[in-house]
């Protein structure tokens, strides 16, 4: 599935930002956010945030702690109902989808997968069967919805090879092959992570949704995963990435979206972001509050 | 553990045991010569059973350490034996089952108690596909043993069916229930869809009581036609067009129980059948995903509630064809047989067995229902003998006997996986 010889484009730095800067010259937008606004009775946690991701594109959210980032995330995928505001997907050759009014089991089905920053997996499930739930719908239709399946009437065996040859692709591609048959919850933790990613790429999404997938991984398994994340942009599925860890967003992302206190303060690429005074500032002012944290 | 470490656990035992019998045991009323109520006060026992409880704590906390009694989820030395010995253990109960009225010495009092350990097993394993696999706290399901029971009884009533045409029709109209009960409640999580359950299965106990017209409240609905053996009536005439003459053989009683105990023989392994076989495919994958974790299944496009309401339907479905077989068995119901102690039986089956076990499941039954009959002789002494063995069970195994789950599917061997990391699911 992944060409195994195509170069590592996360050293080539420059070469990346060129081949970006290219790209975005006829960008489209897979994900557009208009003036999207979600309250928590007196708190503003995202405040009339517009954006759009491109279309094959890595798009990062950055900010600090608090500044509503998963609560983006989460009015995108559905767990939350914005208060206001419109998320519409551009899936290539298809009318636009309208997500906000979509019920969440519906969003995952329209092509839009997620992660979640504490790790969701099933964890008395193996890592195999993980990745079957994650085919569930494509899987439940070719059952007849059931009741096929139990008579033996139908074309479920063949739906279910396939189902597993995509599943031991993604086990594969995040070297997961030979914890295959193992609990989910006896896993590594980096080795979660990346499950979690395998899982929500067999949904087959036109858009994946990665909330913080480099927390708590070491330097070497950030490395990694930023090769995973260029990978998946590489077979044509577009990214949106909440992290914190600067370098690999610095390194893997074409486009970084900045919020602070639930407003928009830079959409740029990482380069200019980087040099943005009012990101500095924005940063600057949250280190008090990381160490009173720990505190 | 010192020994003054050993004595201070066994004061404290004893003091919570001073705090339980002393209202229990202590003070009892009585009827006194009068005919009027008198308090017998009885602080001779209390001390003796603080006495008994202290030593026996003193000993165990001496003799065998505090280690001995270390709960675990784990696959334990045992239950990796069972396991293995599962392959074979499974096999082996189903042959015994299956020439039981064959072997000699069992006789019509075995039978009986057989078809009553079926019966429980059907619906264990039917409450298992909600609770074991689903995850969905049901303490109500004696409500649809109910409601498959008087769907046979009031259509061989009004409409003079028979039992092989009512069988369906009382489980489709039980799975119709739950369907109407789930989904309302199915947005409830675990303590609410609990408290609602419960009440539901009171409600419909309540609504048989009364509503005498239909169902002769608690009177209960007699003389429920027995089933056919394929149109040919079991009847101690014999003669032509029943079941021994057509067969020509001497007519006995026992061809009746023989049968009835293969048609729910028959049921059981259905219903077992349907389970495994919805287990290895996405629907159960599915509920077994939503008791692990609800919202990684909505993000992953799992319909929620249509996820739920195929479990409780097809519980509910299971639940009321034991009802329908009840009903033929007994040739008499009354609600008073779908009290909410049934619910919680059947609830300690699956629990006990091993939620999401089909052996562990049948075992309980076994052990449970099977035990329950054969010890009468102890009278009640048998009820705290049974809570007693609850209790070990449930400290030394809290997951239940068979507290492993053994994955649908896997590219090399499939290995259990402890009960540690399996969910018990939250509603
Ligand atoms: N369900 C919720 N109810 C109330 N407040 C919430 C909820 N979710 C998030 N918030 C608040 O919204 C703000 C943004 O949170 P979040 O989106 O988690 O930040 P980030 O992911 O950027 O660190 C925080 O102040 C948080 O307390
Ligand atoms: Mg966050």
């Amino acid at each position: 599935m992944m060409p195994a010889d195509e170069p590592p484009r996360v050293e080539e730095d420059g070469l990346t930002r060129k081949m970006t800067g290219d790209r975005r010259v006829h960008r489209e937008m897979i994900l557009e956010v208009a003036n999207l606004t979600m309250r928590f009775g007196g708190l503003t946690a995202v405040s009339a945030v517009s954006f759009a991701a491109s279309r094959g594109e890595i798009t990062a959210v950055i900010g600090p702690n608090g500044a509503g980032k998963t609560t983006l995330f989460n009015c995108i995928t559905g767990f939350y109902r914005p208060t206001g505001g419109a998320i519409r997907l551009h899936r290539a050759n298809e009318l636009p989808v309208d997500l906000h009014l979509l019920p969440g089991h519906r969003i995952a089905r329209a092509g839009v997968a997620r992660t979640f920053q504490n790790i969701r997996l099933f964890p008395g499930m193996t890592a195999l069967e993980n990745l079957l739930v994650a085919q569930h719908v494509k899987l439940m239709a070719a059952t007849g919805f059931g009741i096929g399946a139990v008579l033996g009437l139908s074309r479920y065996p063949k739906a279910e090879r396939q189902a597993v040859e995509l599943a031991r692709q993604w086990l594969s591609a995040t070297n997961l092959l030979d914890r295959a048959d193992d609990p989910a919850g006896a896993l590594p933790y980096g080795a979660q992570r990346r499950l979690e990613i395998a899982r929500a790429m067999c949904t087959e999404p036109a858009l994946l949704c990665l909330d913080e997938p480099a927390a708590g991984l070491n330097p070497r398994e950030s490395d990694e995963l930023a090769r995973l994340l260029l990978e998946i942009r590489g077979q044509g599925t577009s990214l949106l990435l909440i992290e914190h860890d600067m370098g690999v967003v610095m390194r893997i992302s074409d486009r970084v979206v900045v919020l602070d206190h639930g407003k928009l303060i830079a959409d740029a690429a990482p380069a200019a972001v980087q040099g943005d005074p009012k990101v500095i500032a924005a940063y600057l002012g949250e280190g008090d509050e990381d160490e009173e944290a720990e505190a | 553990m010192t020994p003054a470490q050993a004595i201070r656990d066994a004061a404290i035992a004893a003091a919570v045991a001073f705090g339980l019998f002393v209202m229990l045991v202590g003070l009892r009323t009585d009827v006194g010569p009068e005919g009027g109520l008198i308090l017998r006060q009885r602080w001779g026992q209390v001390a003796l059973l603080c006495g008994i409880v202290f030593a026996g704590r003193l000993a165990i906390t001496t003799l065998a350490g505090r280690r001995a009694l270390q709960p675990s989820t784990a696959p334990g030395p045992w239950t990796a034996r069972l396991q293995r010995a599962g392959k074979l253990l499974a096999p082996a109960l189903l042959a015994v089952a299956l020439v039981l009225p064959a072997i000699p010495g069992i006789g019509r009092y075995e039978l009986d108690i057989g078809i009553l350990v079926l019966t429980y097993i059907m619906l264990g394993w039917g409450l298992n596909i909600v609770v074991g696999l689903a995850g969905l706290l049901d303490l109500g399901y004696v409500a649809f043993y109910a409601i498959g029971a008087y769907s046979y009884a009031l259509l061989a009533q009004y409409f003079g069916l028979s039992f092989w045409i009512c069988l369906p029709l009382a489980g489709i109209l039980a799975a119709f229930w739950g369907v109407l009960l789930g989904f309302p409640v199915l947005r409830l999580r675990g303590d609410y869809l609990a408290i609602v359950t419960l009440a539901f299965g009171e409600i419909i106990r309540v609504v048989l009581l009364n509503w005498t017209e239909l169902t002769n409240g608690p009177n209960g609905i007699s003389g429920i036609p027995r089933p056919s053996f394929f149109g040919l009536p079991f009847s101690m005439a014999g003669g032509e067009g029943t079941f021994a003459g057509f067969f020509g053989i001497e007519p006995s009683p026992s061809h009746r129980v023989i049968f009835l105990y293969y048609v729910i023989f028959a049921l059981a392994l259905l219903t077992n059948w349907v389970t495994l076989r919805l287990r290895r495919q996405p629907l159960g994958r599915a509920w077994e995903a939503l008791r692990e974790d609800e919202i990684a299944c909505r993000a992953l496009g799992i319909n929620i509630t249509t996820t739920k309401l195929t479990a409780f339907a097809l519980g509910a479905m299971f639940g009321g064809f034991a009802g329908a077989f009840f009903a033929t068995r007994q040739a008499f119901i009354s609600p008073e047989s779908f009290t909410f102690i049934e619910s919680a039986i059947i609830l300690a089956i699956v629990v006990l067995g091993g939620l999401g076990s089909q052996v562990g499941v049948a075992i309980a039954a076994l052990v449970m229902i099977g035990g329950f009959e054969v010890f009468r002789g102890l009278d009640e002494w048998r009820m705290l003998v049974f809570g007693g063995a609850m209790v070990v069970i449930m400290v030394l195994r809290p997951r239940g006997l068979v507290g492993t789950r053994t994955p649908s599917i896997a590219l090399g061997e499939k290995r259990a996986i402890g009960g540690d990391l399996v969910g018990e699911g939250r509603g």
